[in-house]
């Protein structure tokens, strides 16, 4: 299962890879979204995918689920929304302001300052 | 193009209701469940984006009269403040404190400090989420 | 009071959740942003007398014993390069009083000044690596909020840039701690150390401290990623290029300091024979960037970078003197750079471009601006008894007894670049006659020259008080080459 995993992880890391690599912002925005999915289901695999009993929840279990990745997760997951949430708004901005949101036409504009 | 969304606009105000108490159910299930002021606020203003998709911003401003960037400063004081109560009893920063009390319908209630600081996430949540989806549609 | 050690995060925090309600009345932003990080100023300096008096300071948050909650650990060097770190703020704000514009001013400016300031102290002050990620996340979100402020065309794609360079390493931070974590089975920095070395040397270790590497080089723009570092940081204005220059990067290097003397000193024959390797190719790269520009920012830009090659190989010898060398040079950095970068906005101001061969003849306007700047450059190149000498002469001499005499000589050469890059902006800007008749009447600049003198009287200061900091230094030194002292500090054992 863990491998399997990993290799989830890895595919979407292929796959955010090569929409960050393309010219459109939005398709960047969605390569970092892909990009933290991934980060995320590696921290989860990282912490094992033991098949014991939700962790606080009851006191008689023979074995738990360690709870520490998916406090771990939750937290990065709150900060990747927030992180995503201020690169759409920016972007937006951007494509207002420069009127294109093509990666190739931003490049080097040093005068219009 | 006027669309005639009579229907959608109906349902809206009354899934609005049902989103909300469902969040709220959330926000306080959150205490020794899954949920909590995080999915709590997300829920409440996914209600709100449905009212904005179904009428528009004025009206919805007009429904909620109030500065959604204020939502977050309030929210970050409950839970910063929640946190710095600890200060004033002299124990490690964000240290909770908890109790059983006898309340009435309620019977045999655990309240905690815990429950303001979530709740000052929900608040964050709500005008976090409000003000992006403002800023990035109001020019529209 | 136990929760001493928090005070320096949780009083920017607080001013930063009330200056938000003050949005409309830019006069009580002001004076709320100043007076909090004053306070800032003065809790740091108290929490600093706490750690000399009585060692290092620990804060389990939430009441959770060490090694199961998040520990805030207040050691000599975060404390130092906190205390620093709320002095720069402090100036900074002083400085945006009159520059930074009325736009950015009603636009959360100075709660956003806060949030950096609670992120960069979080950083420094953490004991737990997911904290510290958290804590850096929000240093990161201020940072992208403050330059894009203004929304000019140029902020905004530069970024753009930023913001995906940073989620990236981001990402591969989380994926460290992961990694770290599967390992150890512990996020708190002094149960990770000390399971570390029960572990020892295993090549996971290694490839660990490497990924490490890769994330605060990231940040810190050491030689082969420092590549977004000179576009985003000459977008916006002056006030939060001093804070980008003086606290972002040095945060980066404060990371890999403290994880590669808790966590990577098993295997140094690998991890820092890579670590001084590229922190030579940064110097390298550093001056010729220095050296081939032809403009304020980014000469002073790029000579961060080379101050952060000199860092890395302070770090990379790792012996007491190297490491006494690399936090004198830290604490001097970033004062001197906050300094600079406020001087190099006053000289931008002055003479309307910052482009050097349009400037020249500042002098005969504003002398004070031009020998200010010339003491500043003189301490950034570490000429004695100015405040960069220290440092660099504890890490060059360590480098030589440690055998690493390449390394050690490229030090001491590109201390001559960083002379003569900063002695040409000198004479370009404040000497030459200027091609075009530069504006004769002098602009008021009073208010901005204050709070970049006081920086740089208080790099003066450090060099000359040598002797004064030099027992400070030398017990966060302690707990860096010992990190016993700090896992038991932690652990209570």
């Amino acid at each position: 299962m863990e491998i399997l995993m990993c290799i989830v992880a890895g595919l979407l890391f292929a796959a955010a890879v090569y929409l960050m690599l393309s010219k459109s912002l939005l398709r960047i925005i969605i390569g970092t979204g892909l990009l933290s999915h991934g980060t995320h289901l590696m921290l989860l695999t990282m912490g094992g995918l033991k098949t014991g009993a939700a962790p606080v929840l009851g006191e008689h279990a023979a074995a738990y689920t360690d709870p520490i990745p998916q406090a771990l997760i939750l937290t990065a997951i709150v900060i990747s929304f927030g992180v995503t949430a201020v690169f759409l708004v920016i972007a937006y901005r951007a494509y207002q302001e420069l009127g294109t949101d093509n990666m190739e036409q931003l490049r080097g504009m040093e005068t219009d300052d | 193009m006027k669309t005639n969304d009579v229907i959608f606009q109906t349902v809206a105000k009354v899934v609005f209701f049902m989103i909300i108490f469902f969040a709220i159910h959330l926000f306080f299930a959150g205490h020794y469940y899954p949920g909590g002021g995080f999915v709590g606020g997300l829920l409440t203003a996914g209600a709100i984006v449905l009212l904005l998709l179904a009428f528009d911003i004025k009206t919805v401003q007009h429904g909620f009269p109030l500065d959604f960037k204020w939502l977050i400063g309030i929210g970050l004081l409950f839970s910063a403040g929640t946190a710095t109560g600890s200060l004033i009893f002299n124990v490690p920063f964000f240290t909770h404190a908890y109790n059983y009390f006898h309340l009435p319908l309620f019977g045999k209630t655990s309240l905690h400090t815990a429950m303001l600081f979530d709740l000052g996430v929900y608040f964050v949540v709500i005008g976090v989420t409000m003000t992006i989806i403002q800023t990035i549609g109001e020019s529209e | 009071m136990i929760n001493l050690p928090i005070l320096p995060i949780l009083i920017p925090l607080v001013a930063a959740i009330v200056l938000l309600f003050l949005s409309k009345n830019v006069q009580a932003q002001r004076i709320v942003s100043a007076a909090a990080a004053a306070f800032t100023i003065i809790a740091a300096f108290a929490v600093m007398m706490k750690v000399e008096a009585e060692g290092i300071q620990t804060v389990d948050m939430g009441s959770w014993p060490a090694p199961f909650g998040i520990t805030l650990v207040s050691d000599m060097l975060s404390i130092m390069l906190v205390l620093t770190a709320s002095i720069i703020t402090f100036c900074v704000i002083l400085y945006s009083f009159r520059s930074i514009g009325s736009g950015r001013e009603a636009f959360y400016y100075y709660p956003i000044v806060q949030f950096l300031l609670v992120g960069v102290n979080g950083s420094f002050t953490t004991g737990d690596i997911f904290n510290l990620f958290v804590f850096f996340e929000i240093m990161l979100m201020s940072s992208y909020v403050l330059i894009v402020i203004g929304g000019t065309k140029v902020q905004l794609r530069e970024s753009i840039k930023y913001i995906l360079v940073n989620v990236i390493s981001s990402a591969i931070f989380v994926i460290a701690v992961g990694y770290l974590y599967s390992v150890t089975g512990s996020l708190n920095m002094a149960h990770i150390s000390a399971r570390i070395s029960e572990i020892g040397a295993e090549p996971i270790i290694t490839v660990l401290a490497i990924l490490f590497l890769i994330v605060f080089g990231l940040k810190g723009g050491i030689f082969p990623l420092y590549f977004w570092l000179p576009g985003s940081y000459a977008a916006p204005p002056a006030p939060v290029l001093a804070l980008f220059g003086a606290l972002l990067t040095k945060v980066g290097v404060y990371a890999i300091l403290r994880t590669y003397t808790l966590f990577f000193y098993h295997d140094q024959a690998f991890t820092h024979d890579i670590l001084s390797l590229l922190a030579l190719l940064t110097m390298i790269a550093g001056s010729i960037g220095a050296l081939a520009y032809k403009d304020v920012k980014q000469i002073l830009i790029y000579n961060i970078i080379i101050a952060v090659g000199v860092l890395l190989f302070g770090i990379a010898v790792m012996t007491e003197e190297s490491v006494a060398g690399t936090i004198f040079y830290l604490v001097h950095d970033m004062i001197i750079k906050g300094g600079l970068f406020l001087l190099g906005g006053i000289m931008i101001y002055a003479a309307g471009t910052s482009n050097l061969t349009k400037m020249g003849g500042l002098i005969r306007l504003y002398p004070a601006l031009g020998w200010t700047f010339l003491i500043a450059a003189f301490a950034l190149a570490g000429i004695p008894p100015l405040s960069g000498f220290t440092g660099k002469l504890l890490i060059v001499r360590a480098g030589f007894e440690a055998g690493e005499y390449v390394g050690a000589i490229i030090v001491l050469l590109s201390s001559l670049a960083v002379l003569y890059s900063v002695v040409n902006l000198f004479m370009a800007v404040f000497w030459k006659n200027p091609e075009n008749k530069l504006p004769e009447e002098k602009k008021q600049t009073a208010s901005l020259f204050i709070p970049a003198a006081i920086l740089v009287v208080l790099s003066v200061l450090y060099g000359v008080g040598t002797e004064a900091v030099y027992p400070y230094v030398m017990q966060a030194v302690d707990a860096l080459i010992h990190p016993e002292i700090y896992i038991d500090a932690v652990l209570k054992e």
